[in-house]
């Protein structure tokens, strides 16, 4: 299991693809903001938080399509399928190397960008503390819909259309929790609603991503 | 350690292929398939590999004792020679690589980008994969394609080392390795027309 | 006999024909007697006037798009169980029945809204629900019909479906959570008995739900019959290929 994580997270690197393109999409995102509703420093602020959840979401989905489709190309997951290790913890580990090449430098960068759009100082806690706890779960929510459109060409598209509703109640309590931050009102309920759902997400739905999997390369 | 097949019964897309296969190989023992295209060979040697279920039939001799090669052999063209081999050796839960690159004559290239590889390199890179999980059961399909007169030798070279220490193997292939191995011809197991197998298709007639 | 045997596509496809007729028939006098009823017999309301009449469409379209995808759930459930061939295809067939109802309920919900709440659309939790709900709908049709093999899409759009009935009720507290919204509370509970419509509106309600069931079920049934014929037919097709 170890094996397969350093040789994602080696691939990541050697390609450059994982880290770097997440990372600049955000950047660019949030960039783009401001020219579409303007140079209100006082709007940006109260949107700030929504923007860079939803940015990092953007950022997270951009490289789902490669996650699984590399490996089904070249044949890889039919030998991991023949291999010993279960592939349900095959799909896990597979997220979590999606999840430390994109979503972590995501949560890291965050702030940054936050500054950009005049966040408010009490939110870089929340929003980091947010991100923290929602990207994991979109990491693994992505796996399953990258497992669903494994053998479809050009899947792209279609896979967004999956995805971006089962992402739904993580970025509503992530973008609450940053939100209510940001304004600091009490963030406890919004936190545990996300913190539930990811771990929910992360304990049952490699079951899912698993079985479709094996339907899908049959 | 025994690779049985009983009466067994396939389907590609919904659609019967083969029915009413058997067969059995045994430790040392090697089998050939050999069929025209679409016979179902690929299917065949998928559906042991644990790839797809059968409709009807039995395969015992269990499936993590097996090693599978198709047509694609999951190379990482970011990864040199070494680490490909070392990723499927760990998979598999061993770390020695080598005997594999010794009996493909894969040290040269052992630190070369595996994408920077010819075809040929590249297949022999996929069957030394074979050596390092350690299984004793092969299952190949067409395991020589794109390998030239020498690599075919250490190919056969390897499958006799295999079959020595105890090993099975059951490949479809067109040439001769000049290896002792029977030879099963599954054309005659094809599903013909009016022949029903049970494939999902068949309930709407 | 046991209900399972209609599960075979020649026994069902034979008994749903028979039974079409029937179910179209009684799905028109309903929703004609209930919609007219409705429309043309009925008092205006003292605050909403006559915009409360598009009730009649609004109530049970709402509930046939959450019905449809809870039989689809159940459909789906019965395949990945079962292997009845017949069940995928039901779901298949139902999903874009329910995507019409769901989008029928948010387009008459938005001209209702225009005059009472005096917006086209309103970020309500109700609303949101129905066009998560909507996005679903579009999701599993869209996975149907971008893998050719016709096992592995139904087993595919099944698992899907399971998730999705998931999320989808996740996402229906989120949202809830997220904004209290403007829409009214339920007017019919059927738990508590509790309901707040008064018998003039009721009865001629009562009768468009049924008619839209009836209206659900017969083109549900219909359009499963479409589906199996064409499965008939690759079967026939590759038999014939065979032969040659």
């Amino acid at each position: 299991m170890i094996a397969l994580l350093t040789r994602d997270l080696r691939l990541a690197l050697r390609a450059g693809g994982g880290f770097g393109l997440g990372l600049a999409f955000f950047l660019i995102v949030t960039t783009l903001v401001p020219f579409s509703v303007g140079p209100h420093t006082d709007l940006l602020r109260v949107i700030a938080p929504g923007i860079l959840w939803l940015g990092a979401l953007l950022a997270c989905l951009l490289s789902l399509d490669r996650l699984l489709a590399l490996d089904y190309e070249d044949g890889t997951l039919d030998l991991l399928l023949t291999a010993p290790l279960p592939l349900e913890a095959a799909v896990s580990i597979k997220a979590l190397a999606h999840w430390l090449t994109t979503g972590l430098p995501l949560v890291l960068a965050a702030p940054v960008l936050g500054v950009l759009l005049n966040l408010q100082p009490a939110g870089y806690g929340w929003l980091v503390v947010s991100l923290a706890f929602g990207t994991p779960a979109l990491s693994v929510i992505g796996t399953f819909g990258a497992a669903l459109t494994v053998g479809i060409k050009r899947g792209g598209l279609l896979l967004s259309l999956l995805v971006l509703p089962l992402y739904v109640p993580t970025l509503v309590f992530g973008a609450e929790v940053a939100r209510r931050g940001a304004s600091g009102l009490d963030v406890s309920t919004p936190l545990l609603m996300l913190a539930g759902i990811t771990l929910g997400v992360i304990a049952l739905m490699p079951f899912a991503s698993a079985a479709v999997l094996r339907m899908g390369l049959r | 350690m025994l690779l049985r097949v009983q009466n067994l019964t396939l389907a590609r897309g919904g659609l019967p292929v083969i029915a009413g296969l058997s067969f059995a190989v045994g430790p040392g023992q090697a089998l050939i398939l050999r069929g025209p295209n679409g016979a179902g060979k690929t299917t065949l040697l998928r559906c042991i590999a644990g790839l797809q279920p059968p409709l009807a039939g039995d395969i015992s001799g269990a499936a993590e004792r097996i090693a599978y090669a198709g047509h694609a052999d999951g190379i990482k063209a970011m990864l040199s020679v070494s680490e490909n081999l070392r990723f499927w050796a760990q998979v598999f839960g061993g770390s020695d690589i080598a005997e594999a690159l010794d009996a493909y004559a894969l040290h040269p290239l052992a630190d070369r980008l595996a994408g920077t590889l010819s075809a040929g390199q590249k297949r022999r890179l996929g069957l030394a994969r074979l050596l390092v999980t350690g299984c004793p059961v092969w299952v190949l399909d067409e395991p020589t394609v794109s390998l030239d007169k020498e690599a075919v030798a250490m190919f056969a070279e390897a499958m006799r080392h295999h079959l020595q220490a105890g090993g099975t193997a059951l490949m479809a292939t067109h040439i001769d390795l000049g290896i002792e191995a029977e030879v099963l011809d599954i054309s005659p197991f094809r599903v013909t027309a009016g022949q029903r197998a049970g494939a999902s298709d068949e309930a709407f007639l | 006999m046991s209900i399972w045997s209609y599960a075979n596509p020649v026994k069902f496809l034979a008994l749903s024909i028979r039974v079409q007729p029937f179910l179209w028939t009684a799905a028109l006098i309903c929703l004609a007697t209930g919609l007219i009823w409705g429309f043309f017999a009925t008092p205006d309301d003292f605050r909403q006037g006559s915009t409360v009449k598009i009730i009649y469409l609004h109530v049970p379209a709402a509930l046939m798009a959450i019905n449809a995808w809870f039989m689809m759930l159940i459909t789906s459930l019965i395949w990945l169980v079962r292997r009845h061939h017949v069940s995928a295809l039901a779901a298949k067939a139902a999903a874009p029945v329910g995507l019409v109802m769901t989008l029928i309920a948010l387009i008459t919900g938005a001209i209702w809204g225009q005059p009472m709440w005096g917006t086209w659309w309103e970020w309500d939790p109700r609303l949101t629900s129905f066009l998560i709900l909507f996005l679903f709908y579009l999701g599993y049709m869209a996975l149907w019909e971008a893998i050719e093999d016709p096992d592995t899409a139904a087993d595919l759009t099944s698992v899907l479906c399971l998730v999705g009935s998931v999320f989808a009720v996740l996402s229906r507290y989120a949202v809830q959570f997220w904004n209290q919204g403007l829409h009214q509370g339920t007017s019919i509970p059927v738990t508590t008995g509790a309901r707040t419509v008064s018998d003039v509106f009721f009865v001629p309600l009562l009768i468009c739900m049924i008619g839209f069931g009836l209206l659900f079920a017969a083109l549900v049934l219909y359009r499963t019959g479409t589906e199996i014929r064409l499965r008939r037919i690759r079967a026939l097709r590759a038999r014939m290929e065979r032969t040659l």
